[in-house]
């Protein structure tokens, strides 16, 4: 299909980029890798006035070392994220998740900060991102910046909290001290698809013991979300099958999943339960 | 590398039954062809066509004002505008006398009855003018109750579907082989059984989804119109489209370029395909039409659909005794083409390979408020053999028996053939036996027994089950005199000429039509082995009727075993016209000459010899010709089987369920298939891997879902989940062959055999890998959460919910005209 007429801008540095949006009318649509964006806008279930195209701004690609953290570009694509070296040494997790996104030719145009500023329930790096602590680096009007933790980040269905005229610079990964093992469980039906639920878990061990785990769910909800209280029954457990079982069993407490083609709520939160068990337990090596 | 001489006299081998690449693929995949949406013409017009997006309504008021001043639109039509000449939607097959059919206008005038109906169409300078304008139409809609669950619609006081028919069955369709004389008394046989198995099967609704969507291009000159469609019927559209419409036969010329795909799905005289002609013949103007993937999925015909009420009966010994298959069958919101014709297609096919002394069948067709349904892939076979396959199963289950021990008590023996069966078909020829063994061993049958036992043992939360399909079809369709019996609208034959050109090179005209099949190639083939010459000197001509007048087109497996007949016996033809000339340039009697590669010899004569190509040139100069015998050796021939062919196999499949998950996972698949002589392996193993992704796809992947309201929510490929290549497992595939004694070449038919075969052996699989856990059905597709709620809550695993999985799916009807209730999928659910 063919999208409803639109302006079209292309700046080329963050500022530029900013005015374009401040400029661009009532209804402003920026747009990263436009994987999601396009799809929206051809079905016209999206028609903005304008569209701020990020895919020359070069400040915003890339990934760096900050010290604690490790930075990555919004504009970063999926297919760059893979096979960088540093998300390879500090957030794997990230790798692995990024690597059941979609296919290689969306993985070449998709971004890894579209991806979070899309906030799809069912996307996959959300919940990744928010089992690693990340924090968002937001952009304002006039170039002020500000920086949101993932925790605040993902406000609803489709809904960040990017408010009008803000762009999403960059995203920092804290860098994990200590015996840390991820692993992003995915559940789907077809082999190239959005998940169905999908458990990013991160896991400390001390002295065959989970000493601590952070366990991100996705599309368990309208958000991606913690399984706060998997998390808590987790911390102290013995690094054993049992012990893991019986702390994935409240994974699913506190979630709202919807109801879908895919899966109704109850089977949602059964399989926030087994998938949270297989997730943890690779990351803890078992 | 030593260099051996072929020896000269060894002979050239024969084409048929080598894997030769396919000729038309280069172009095809590079994209080196015209696809009808390429297609420019000078001043053409875009089509685009609003469609309704409440399932079921009275058009109050239809405002085209704001779309006819939009920028570019050239103008706007309405059904009002063509009611007049705009006729009904053909309905070629009337499967009863009394069937009745309700009329379908290309656009709806007073009454929409499904989402995604045309209410009107924009013709405008550019696509994206077209699509802009669509929105700027305003329609008020009076909604009327929706009829959606087949059960229902044909319950005492069900709301109707059309309110000028009296209720929502269409026809009933009885056949009885008791009173056809092919069988006992059914009843009789179900009243004396000592075991009676009695299931109902769901056959959801799927979507062709074909990989090029349709396109119409229309050209008028003068009083001629040309139609370039993306069809699989272009002879049949042609004759459709003059009755139609009222355009004279012979001022209608249709053409289909190279066609990305049809599946049955391009087997039909579309609304679209009318609207255009319409459009071109009001405006004197070229007009284009091309779909997108959403409006495609939503409104081109969809297929299955059933739902099947099946008793077996039988002796404890396991001797099936008799079959009742009572059927309803959703046609939809309208009849098209053959719709009415598809679940009777299956009709004789439900007693599969099994001598069943007594057999009855009843098919109600139902109206619902969605999309019409009408072929695709199998067309009535599939849902046949899927019935008999599981209920074996489900017998055996009950006799406590081996499902291959039950199935081989009751099969038609090697011997036995040919055989008539309780539904009154001769099948041809087989065996079964031979098939299933070598199937057996491709799969390694005995190890997964044995794994799959080890893992019950263990109670491992992955299970193992292993699943049969012994299935035949009919294939070649068809005689002419049975289609007459059936009150089908045409024949079956199938018609191809040779021309040999002055060169020696040769044309064959063949009336299939190819959308995908590799007709090219395999034609080519034939020729060359029959008339001698290199596979390379060989075009085929089709699909266009000024260039191939004659023919019924491509569908229902029939292209090889009819069409290329016709060719095979047209070759003949001009090798019996060219022995005359032969005879008179070598100066011998034509009883003296011998045809071998390519070449007249005479006998006992060496050295006088004349090439077919030789000869192809004297035709054309004709200076030195013998006596009273016309100036060319062309020939063509319309071939017409005396019955069916009747391919069959065995399939198994070993699939893995994960117990937890719900998650299941084809482990292993093995088949060997009968297809008779075999042309090109490479195509038919094309055939066989392209049937089987779409028959294990109805298994665990495709499903049309409709909201309460009528909206189809699985409305993009993200919800209607087409499977890929990395979702299927390899394929150990192999053959036994028994030629089909019906026609030249000994071909029994490939395009559907996967498709028809695979879909129960996948779920008697999944079901043999969960049965013990007290699952005795679940319903396809076999969703992760279906299987998860069989296993653990018994049942078939109900209903799925229907709203999309994600933000762009299932929601393009309410976008169209802006219009969403509280009970569709967007409002509602999510
Ligand atoms: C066929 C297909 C399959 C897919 N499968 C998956 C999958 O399995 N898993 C998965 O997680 N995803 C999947 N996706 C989505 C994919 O990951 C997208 O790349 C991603 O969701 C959006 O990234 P993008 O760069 O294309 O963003 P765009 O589409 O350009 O933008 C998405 C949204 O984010 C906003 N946005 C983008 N960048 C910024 C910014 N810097 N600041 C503020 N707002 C911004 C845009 O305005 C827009 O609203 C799939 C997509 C396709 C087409």
């Amino acid at each position: 299909m063919i999208p409803a007429p639109f302006a079209y801008v292309r700046p080329t540095t963050i500022d530029e980029a900013l005015q374009a949006v401040a400029d661009g009318g009532e209804d402003v649509k920026i747009m990263a890798g436009g994987q999601s964006l396009i799809p929206v806008m051809r079905l016209r279930l999206a028609a903005p006035e304008t569209v701020v195209d990020l895919g020359r701004v070069t400040e915003l690609r890339g990934v760096r070392d900050d010290g604690d953290a490790i930075v990555i570009g919004a504009m970063t694509t999926h297919h760059d994220v893979l096979v960088d070296p540093l998300v390879a040494q500090h957030a794997p997790l990230i790798a692995e998740a990024t690597e059941t996104v979609a296919d290689r030719q969306v993985r070449a145009r998709g971004t890894f900060g579209g991806a979070l500023a899309h906030a799809d329930p069912a996307g996959d790096l959300p919940a990744v991102a928010l089992a690693l602590d990340a924090e968002f680096v937001v952009a304002g009007p006039g170039g002020a910046r500000r920086t949101v933790p993932a925790a605040d980040f993902f406000v609803d269905y489709l809904t960040t909290a990017l408010g009008e005229g803000e762009l999403l610079v960059e995203v920092r990964i804290p860098k994990l001290a200590g015996q840390w093992g991820m692993h992003y469980e995915k559940f789907t039906r077809v082999a190239q698809a959005w998940p169905i639920v999908a458990v990013a878990a991160v896991v400390r061990r001390e002295n065959g013991a989970i000493a601590e785990a952070r366990i991100g769910l996705t599309n368990m909800g309208p958000t991606p979300l913690r399984a706060s209280a998997a998390e808590a029954a987790l911390a102290g457990a013995a690094a054993t099958p049992d012990g893991i079982a019986a702390a994935a069993r409240s994974a699913a407490e506190g979630t709202s999943p919807s109801s879908d083609l895919n899966a109704q709520a109850d089977y949602r939160q059964h399989l926030a339960q087994v998938l949270t068990r297989r997730a943890v337990t690779a990351a803890a090596g078992l | 590398m030593t260099m051996v001489e072929e020896p000269a006299t060894t002979a050239p081998a024969r084409e048929v039954g080598q894997s030769r690449k396919r000729k038309e693929d280069a172009r095809l995949i590079t994209g080196k062809t015209t696809w009808t949406d390429n297609m420019v013409l000078p001043g053409m017009l875009h089509l685009a066509v609003v469609r309704s997006p409440v399932a079921h309504a009275k058009i109050a008021n239809v405002d085209v004002s704001a779309a006819q001043q939009a920028p570019g639109v050239i103008a706007v039509f309405t059904g009002r505008d063509f009611a007049e000449e705009q006729g009904s939607i053909p309905c070629a097959w009337p499967v009863t006398p009394d069937m009745v059919n309700p009329g379908h206008p290309s656009i709806a005038v007073e009454e929409v009855n499904h989402v995604g109906e045309a209410v009107a169409v924009i013709a405008a300078r550019s696509k994206a003018a077209a699509m802009d304008a669509v929105e700027l139409v305003d329609v008020d809609y009076d909604q009327l109750p929706v009829v959606l669950d087949m059960e229902a619609a044909v319950a005492e006081e069900a709301d109707l579907c059309h309110d000028h028919v009296e209720s929502n069955e269409s026809f009933a369709f009885v056949f009885d082989a008791g009173e056809a004389g092919t069988g006992v008394d059914t009843e009789q046989v179900f009243a004396d059984a000592e075991v009676v198995v009695s299931r109902r099967f769901v056959q959801q609704r799927l979507i062709p989804a074909f990989m090029e969507p349709r396109a119409v291009v229309v050209q008028p000159q003068g009083d001629n119109y040309t139609m370039w469609s993306s069809t699989q019927v272009p002879h049949i559209l042609r004759l459709m489209l003059a009755m139609v419409t009222g355009t004279p036969e012979h001022k209608l010329r249709v053409i289909a370029p190279d066609v990305g795909g049809g599946f049955g799905g391009k087997l039909q005289v579309t609304p679209e395909e009318v609207i255009s002609l319409l459009v071109a013949k009001r405006l004197g103007k070229p007009v284009k039409w091309a779909e997108t993937r959403s409006e495609s999925l939503m409104s081109a015909h969809h297929g299955r659909d059933q739902i099947q009420y099946i008793d077996i009966a039988a002796d404890r010994e396991g001797n099936v005794k008799g079959l009742r298959c009572r059927i309803l069958s959703d046609m939809g919101a309208y009849l098209r083409l053959v719709s009415p014709g598809i679940p009777i297609l299956g009709a004789f096919m439900y007693v599969g390979i099994y001598k069943f002394p007594a057999y009855r069948f009843e098919c109600r067709g139902v109206f619902t408020n969605k999309t019409p349904t009408d072929a695709y892939r199998g067309a009535g076979r599939p849902e046949a053999t899927f019935a008999i396959e599981r209920i074996m199963d489900e017998l055996a289950v009950e006799l406590d028996m081996d499902p291959l021990e039950l199935r081989r008590k009751n099969w038609i023996g090697a011997e036995e053939f040919p055989f008539t069966t309780a539904a009154g078909l001769e099948y041809d020829s087989g065996d079964y036996e031979g098939a299933t063994q070598q199937a057996l061993q491709l799969l390694g049958y005995d190890e997964l027994r044995e794994e799959q036992r080890r893992r019950r043992e263990s109670n491992d939360p992955v299970q193992l089950g292993i699943g049969f399909s012994t299935f035949t079809e009919m294939c070649g369709l068809a005689p002419s005199r049975v289609l007459g019996s059936l009150s089908y609208g045409a024949g079956g034959w199938e018609h191809a000429s040779i021309r040999m050109l002055p060169t020696g090179k040769v044309e064959v005209v063949t009336g299939s039509s190819a959308h995908g099949q590799g007709h090219e190639t395999a034609w080519s083939q034939l020729v060359a082995d029959e008339l001698g010459v290199p596979f390379e000197d060989v075009e085929v001509l089709h699909g266009d009727t000024s260039i191939s007048p004659r023919g019924l087109d491509t569908y229902g497996s029939r292209s090889l075993v009819v069409g290329g007949a016709a060719v095979v016996n047209a070759a003949a033809k001009v090798v019996a016209k060219a022995r005359k000339v032969a005879a008179h340039l070598l100066e011998a009697s034509e009883d003296d000459l011998e045809f071998a590669n390519g070449s007249f010899a005479v006998r006992g004569t060496p050295g006088a010899t004349k090439s077919i190509q030789e000869i192809a040139l004297a035709t054309f100069a004709a200076h030195d010709f013998p006596e009273g015998v016309e100036p060319s050796i062309d020939a063509d021939a319309t071939f017409d089987p005396v019955n069916f062919s009747f391919p069959h196999g065995t399939h198994v499949c070993a699939m893995e369920v994960d117990t937890e998950t719900g998650r299941v996972e084809i482990r292993k698949y093995a088949c060997v298939d009968d297809v008779g002589t075999i042309v090109n392996p490479l195509i038919v193993e094309g055939q066989v891997h392209g049937g089987l992704a779409q028959g294990i796809a109805q298994a665990l992947y495709e499903e049309a879902v409709y909201d309460a309201d009528g909206n189809l929510t699985t409305g993009t490929f993200v919800d209607y989940l087409v499977p890929s290549a990395a979702d299927l497992p390899h394929f150990e595939t192999g053959h036994t062959v028994h030629p089909a004694p019906g026609n030249p070449i000994g071909a029994k038919g490939i395009g559907e055999a996967g498709c028809i075969a695979s879909t129960p052996a996948v779920v008697n699989a999944a079901l043999d890998a969960v049965r013990h856990l007290g699952v005795s059905d679940i319903r396809m597709p076999l969703t992760p959460e279906r299987v998860w709620r069989a296993i653990h809550q018994g049942g078939d695993g109900g209903d799925r919910a229907t709203a999309g999985t994600n933000a762009y799916g299932g929601a393009q009807t309410e976008t169209t005209a802006g219009v969403a209730t509280d009970a569709s999928a967007l409002g509602g659910d999510r």
